[in-house]
């Protein structure tokens, strides 16, 4: 039996190493050639990728771009400080002036971080100092459910709840009449808007302040306040305003609630309960079925790009402290 | 006395802090009663699944099963096409830039500020390429421009995502030999669940969205059968009605916006019960 296998493995050997040999060079080669395609479709993903960013970040230049592009024919003869300033807004006559609009984007939205922001800073204290387990497990999901909720289903609720509220009794508090819809009206609806923005980035930010600090100024003797008044609120100071100019970029754009309770008079409001008409209800009211005046789509792109700047600028502002934030706890 | 005054402060703010918790759970909570409440009461079947019939929008019969429709379709297209485009850039920014350059917090920072653009400016945007294009209000003038908006939120959320993956991972791979693409794969792989819930999130966002469809995708009582027609939104269906002087009509805004509140909690919910059935099977 030995010796048959043995002649058998010897009268097999050459074969079986041809065979071998054979097998391995085909697959060295199939390796080669699968190397270079692997690698090939590498690269060409690499640059597909590559283009799909920088080409989609692109398109907010694109959008800049292409607001002032539009809205160049109302900026011939007329300077944007001028624009900006003046009141009269009459298309038919060619008198456009962003100065209400403007007023009435900055009211709101003013109001409505005033109302938002020591509320939201009370509770982001208290969840993330305070709170029992339990409570941050039930209101932390329903603050994330309820920042899904579409903007115009806030609108409907400030119509249905807001406005009779404010006319029958606000305003009556202060003898003067209103139909409910305005500033107050619109800062009410918005601040519940950025209530879910507001807690998570300064919630966020809270997170970044090491246990390490507050400790140490537990076993010194102060008390949970104390200490988050001195450590806490001091450490998380940049983030806080940073969530602060975030939530006013956020109210700055929000469009479709504050349009459906603000009023639409294109007065600059004097008080919180006159009528508003912020630059977005401005866009979405008539853009799109104006091209029979001219100059008042050019007027109206013109307010897009007023907002855009705003909120741009705004916007990078926040990024900016945020990113300075988290690198410092880092 | 200064220590009790300070014991005093304490229990002042803490009661503030009690307060201030309450009004907002309580707000949140009493829009979703409100929005449940006055839609119930206007709430039929006929809503769900009939198209408006003639004279609906003076208070006779009809649905909004044309809005439905055309929302599912602009916010799903959107999604899916949002999401084709943004996996790509997500793996770019982590693969290929590496971390803590100043071109890869530049791209981060473009993104953020991106996801910041109200959407109205992504409206009047879409508004302006369709114009551009020579094409009508449409169904894909709709989707073109809720793209453009859900993209940047795909993006910021899957980024965050993304970054909760051990760099072990990518570490073993590279050292089997697997290119940059091949390590994507797994990658993608091990946040499946993330990539799920960025796309409910921003199909629930996109479904809701109504500046963003108010320029572009128009208005219709049907059904849209192609890209070129134009096609009816649910929040654009509330906002209408809702300006509408009859009381039946007004009611059917409230039915709309209980449908639409339904909807979007639904998909928020199901989100995150999926997201955290799926993570169970990835590599922690």
């Amino acid at each position: 039996m030995l010796l048959n296998r043995d002649i058998m493995n010897d009268n097999f050997k050459p074969a079986n190493n041809v065979v071998r040999f054979i097998a391995d060079q085909t697959k060295q080669r199939r390796n080669k050639s699968n190397l270079r395609s692997r690698l090939f479709r590498d690269k060409v993903t690499a640059k597909l990728m590559m283009v799909l960013t920088f080409g989609f970040l692109l398109s907010a230049i694109l959008i800049g771009f292409g607001l002032y592009m539009r809205s160049r024919p109302l900026l011939e003869g007329r300077s944007v400080f001028e624009l900006i300033m003046s009141t009269g807004w009459k298309p038919l006559k060619h008198q456009f002036g962003f100065l209400p609009f403007i007023m009435g984007s900055l009211w709101v939205t003013a109001l409505s971080v005033t109302i938002a922001l020591p509320l939201c800073l009370m509770t982001a204290i208290y969840l993330s100092e305070y709170a029992p387990k339990k409570i941050k497990r039930i209101i932390m999901p329903m603050v994330d459910l309820l920042s899904g909720i579409p903007s115009v289903i806030y609108g409907v609720w400030g119509v249905l709840i807001v406005v009779p509220f404010v006319e029958k009794i606000i305003a009556p508090l202060f003898g003067v009449y209103t139909t409910g819809y305005g500033v107050l009206a619109a800062g009410i609806v918005l601040s519940i808007m950025i209530f879910p923005l507001l807690l998570n980035v300064i919630g966020e930010v809270f997170n970044t302040v090491p246990e390490d600090l507050k400790n140490a100024s537990i076993s010194l003797g102060a008390t949970k306040w104390q200490t988050i008044k001195f450590v806490l609120m001091r450490k998380s100071l940049p983030g806080i305003i940073a969530a602060i100019v975030l939530a006013i970029s956020r109210a700055l754009g929000e469009t479709i609630a504050v349009l459906m309770v603000c009023g639409n008079i294109p007065i600059i409001p004097r008080s919180v309960l006159d009528s508003a008409y912020p630059l977005s209800a401005l866009i979405a009211n008539n853009y799109g079925e104006m091209f029979s005046i001219p100059l008042y789509e050019s007027a109206l792109l013109f307010a897009a790009m007023i907002l855009f700047v705003m909120i741009f600028l705004f916007n990078a502002l926040s990024r900016l402290i945020l990113i300075r934030v988290e690198r410092r706890i880092i | 006395m200064r220590k009790t005054l300070r014991y005093l402060e304490e229990k002042f703010f803490k009661i503030l802090m009690h307060i201030s918790s309450f009004i907002i759970a309580g707000c949140l909570l009493l829009i979703v009663a409100t929005i449940i409440v006055k839609g119930f009461s206007a709430f039929n079947l006929d809503m769900l699944t009939k198209i408006p019939g003639g004279g609906f929008y003076i208070g006779k019969e009809g649905g909004i099963l044309n809005a439905i429709i055309g929302s599912l379709y602009i916010a799903g297209g959107a999604s899916v096409i949002g999401l084709l485009i943004s996996i790509p850039i997500v793996v770019y920014i982590n693969l290929h830039i590496r971390d803590k350059t100043l071109l890869g917090n530049l791209i981060r920072l473009g993104y953020d500020i991106m996801f910041g653009i109200p959407s109205i400016i992504y409206g009047v945007f879409g508004f302006t390429i369709i114009v551009y294009l020579g094409m009508k209000t449409s169904l894909l003038g709709g989707l073109i421009a809720v793209t453009f908006l859900i993209v940047p939120i795909m993006v910021c959320t899957l980024n965050e995502i993304i970054r909760t993956v051990p760099t072990e991972l990518s570490d073993a791979l590279y050292s089997l030999g697997t290119t940059k693409l091949e390590t994507a794969r797994v990658i993608i792989k091990q946040i499946m669940p993330g990539v799920v819930t960025s796309f409910l999130l921003a199909f629930a966002r996109g479904i809701g969205d109504a500046a963003a469809v108010l320029f572009t995708a128009g208005y219709s009582d049907n059904i849209p059968t192609s890209l070129n027609q134009p096609a009816a939104t649910l929040p654009l269906a509330i906002f209408f009605q809702l300006g509408s002087p009859i009381q039946e009509v007004q009611d059917r805004a409230y039915a709309a916006a209980l449908i639409l509140t339904v909807i979007v909690l639904f998909i928020s919910i199901t989100s995150r019960v999926l997201g955290k059935k799926l993570s169970k099977h990835s590599i922690k």
